[in-house]
């Protein structure tokens, strides 16, 4: 569906992106995700045709970007990060006027924006003026604009920026919807985000690639060492546990964390290739030591971010 | 052709939709009124006193001594308006990102351009047309030829012509719209004062800033010539300043 090889951009003499190898699948939800000046919207401006590559080329549905630009452009829809609108058309107009600018047939233009109302949940707003509509709302209106023509590839520039957390569930779920008929390429920085919606990340710092893999992978590749949190009630013989803890195989370090009277809590690290969680529960109860609760500790994003972004600058 | 169209249209109604076509063409005609009711005054005054002598008598007519200065006035005004038409045309939408959607739209530049160029230019004709209520006021009350009315009517129109595509070509270098409008009068006004140098730059010179200045061409117009070199003149003028802004938006894509 998307083909990048070695996509290189210069401003002046700065470096927006450099070397950028990825491909993305027929029907893939991607996430592009970096900190601010990572070269997220570089990328995308490129792929949407609006910025030429300094190097490199890009392959969308089989078009190169710089050869066939208005082929690229008929098979993508694109929301800008700050979501331009015209402010003072109403929303029907607006996507009407999209509509027939994106090539939409003149007899079904109508029909065309009547499917992206409903779809985008704007029924209730169509009659309204585009700057008197909240951010959601406006928000959602690009996201119209953008399915209008029905594309293939769907672009989305931070999406959720600036939106009040109901109305980010609610875009979540719009874009989630979107994602099961066609490819979208979605960027954010908002980690949870991206591992919520998407089943690819990309992550880029400072214009280079630095990893790209589904969520768990990127998490399983980095997990160094498992980690196991467990709380005890306080009994008698808890005095015991933590040797009991130590002693079991396989164990790197039993710690005991401080906690609330009545109860103990220890954290065990072990290595990441064995599970340990079954043979812990059976020494404990085989030693009668009352069980609260027991569980493994996941790498969230944010960790596996932040481990690769400093990883690359150190 | 169909996104030319639309995109003409959407630009149209924003003129009329908003109160910038009511405000320019109220201004535009509250002056040109001016200027007629004061060259009309004169000229009456002009024939009452030769109502005596014959010899002046015969001189006058209304297309020398009415319409002739009136549109040299109207084309002072329209140098003064139609920056304000035209500012905003490309600017503001750079200034709000929607230009940068539209071009990621399967729509040619030449197509957005041409919408837009063209929606300023029927706004101005409409604001043009509203003027030919002086001549017929005079068909009223005398004899005018309306010959020369019309070629003046289309020197003018040709002259808006050149300061339209002029604009457009300053709305796309930048997004500030004050600085696209004040450029747009700067050329304006150079071209259409360019002559007065004639004199003093010597004989190859001179012929060539003559042929360059927007006024000797609508000289001739105004006196009801039409001129194959004239309108060549604005054409290319027009084509030409159409062709920088085409040019301009190709590389605002690879200077970025």
């Amino acid at each position: 569906m998307i083909q990048v090889e070695d996509l290189t951009k210069y401003y002046g003499l700065t470096v927006g992106i450099r070397n950028l190898n990825f491909q993305v699948e027929r029907g893939e939800v991607l996430g592009f995700l970096g900190p601010n000046g990572a070269g997220k919207t570089t990328t995308m401006k490129i792929l949407t045709c609006y910025l030429p590559p300094s190097a490199g080329s890009a392959k969308i549905c089989g078009y190169n970007i710089l050869d066939n630009p208005m082929e690229v452009r008929r098979r993508i829809g694109y929301l800008p990060e700050n979501v331009p609108l015209y402010l003072d058309m109403k929303v029907r107009e607006y996507l009407e006027f999209v509509s027939c600018l994106k090539g939409v047939p003149t007899n079904r233009v109508r029909t065309a924006s009547r499917r992206v109302i409903e779809q985008c949940g704007l029924e209730s707003v169509h009659h309204r003026t585009v700057g008197k509509l909240s951010k959601g709302y406006q928000q959602r209106v690009g996201i119209a604009q953008a399915i209008l023509n029905e594309p293939e590839i769907l672009i989305l520039d931070e999406p959720t920026l600036g939106l009040d957390p109901k109305q980010i569930i609610e875009i979540r779920q719009l874009i989630k919807n979107l994602g099961q008929e066609r490819t979208v390429i979605l960027s954010s920085h908002i980690l949870p985000e991206v591992s919520q919606v998407c089943n690819r990340v990309i992550i880029i710092n400072e214009g280079e690639l630095v990893a790209v893999d589904t969520p768990e992978n990127l998490r399983n590749r980095l997990k160094k060492s498992s980690v196991i949190h467990i709380k005890l009630r306080d009994s008698d013989m808890t005095v015991t546990a933590k040797e009991i803890l130590s002693g079991i195989e396989g164990v790197l370090m039993a710690k005991e964390e401080p906690a609330a009277e009545g109860v103990k809590i220890f954290t065990i690290e072990s290595s990441p290739e064995r599970d340990l969680r079954e043979e812990i529960t059976q020494k404990l109860v085989h030693e009668n030591l009352p069980l609260l609760e027991i569980y493994s500790e996941e790498l969230s994003l944010e960790d596996i971010f932040l481990q690769l972004v400093t990883e690359e600058v150190s | 052709m169909i996104k030319l169209a639309v995109i003409y249209i959407k630009e149209l109604k924003y003129y009329f939709k908003s109160v910038t076509a009511y405000v320019t063409t109220g201004i535009f005609l509250a002056l040109s009124g001016y200027f007629f009711f004061s060259i009309l005054s004169y000229y009456n005054l002009i024939s009452y006193q030769s109502a005596n002598t014959p010899y002046y008598r015969a001189n006058l007519n209304l297309i020398e001594g009415v319409m002739r200065p009136l549109f040299g006035n109207i084309s002072i005004i329209l140098l003064l308006v139609l920056p304000l038409l035209t500012m905003r045309l490309l600017a503001e939408e750079k200034k709000q990102g929607t230009f940068e959607l539209l071009l990621t739209y399967p729509v040619r530049d030449i197509e957005a351009i041409g919408g837009k160029f063209l929606a300023a230019l029927t706004t101005f004709t409409v604001m043009l047309a509203a003027t030919l209520l002086y001549p017929i006021l005079l068909e009223i009350f005398a004899t005018p030829e309306w010959g020369p009315i019309l070629t003046g009517y289309l020197g003018l129109f040709l002259v808006g012509c050149t300061f339209i595509s002029m604009g457009t070509f300053f709305s796309s270098l930048t997004s500030n719209q004050l600085v696209a409008g004040v450029s747009t009068f700067g050329l304006a006004l150079f071209f259409l004062i360019i002559g007065w140098a004639v004199p003093f730059v010597g004989n190859t010179f001179s012929r060539v800033l003559s042929e360059f200045s927007l006024l000797r061409h609508f000289d001739s117009f105004a006196k009801g010539v039409i001129h194959t070199k004239d309108v060549t003149y604005y054409v290319f003028m027009t084509a030409f300043f159409l062709f920088l802004t085409l040019r301009s938006l190709e590389s605002t894509r690879w200077r970025s």
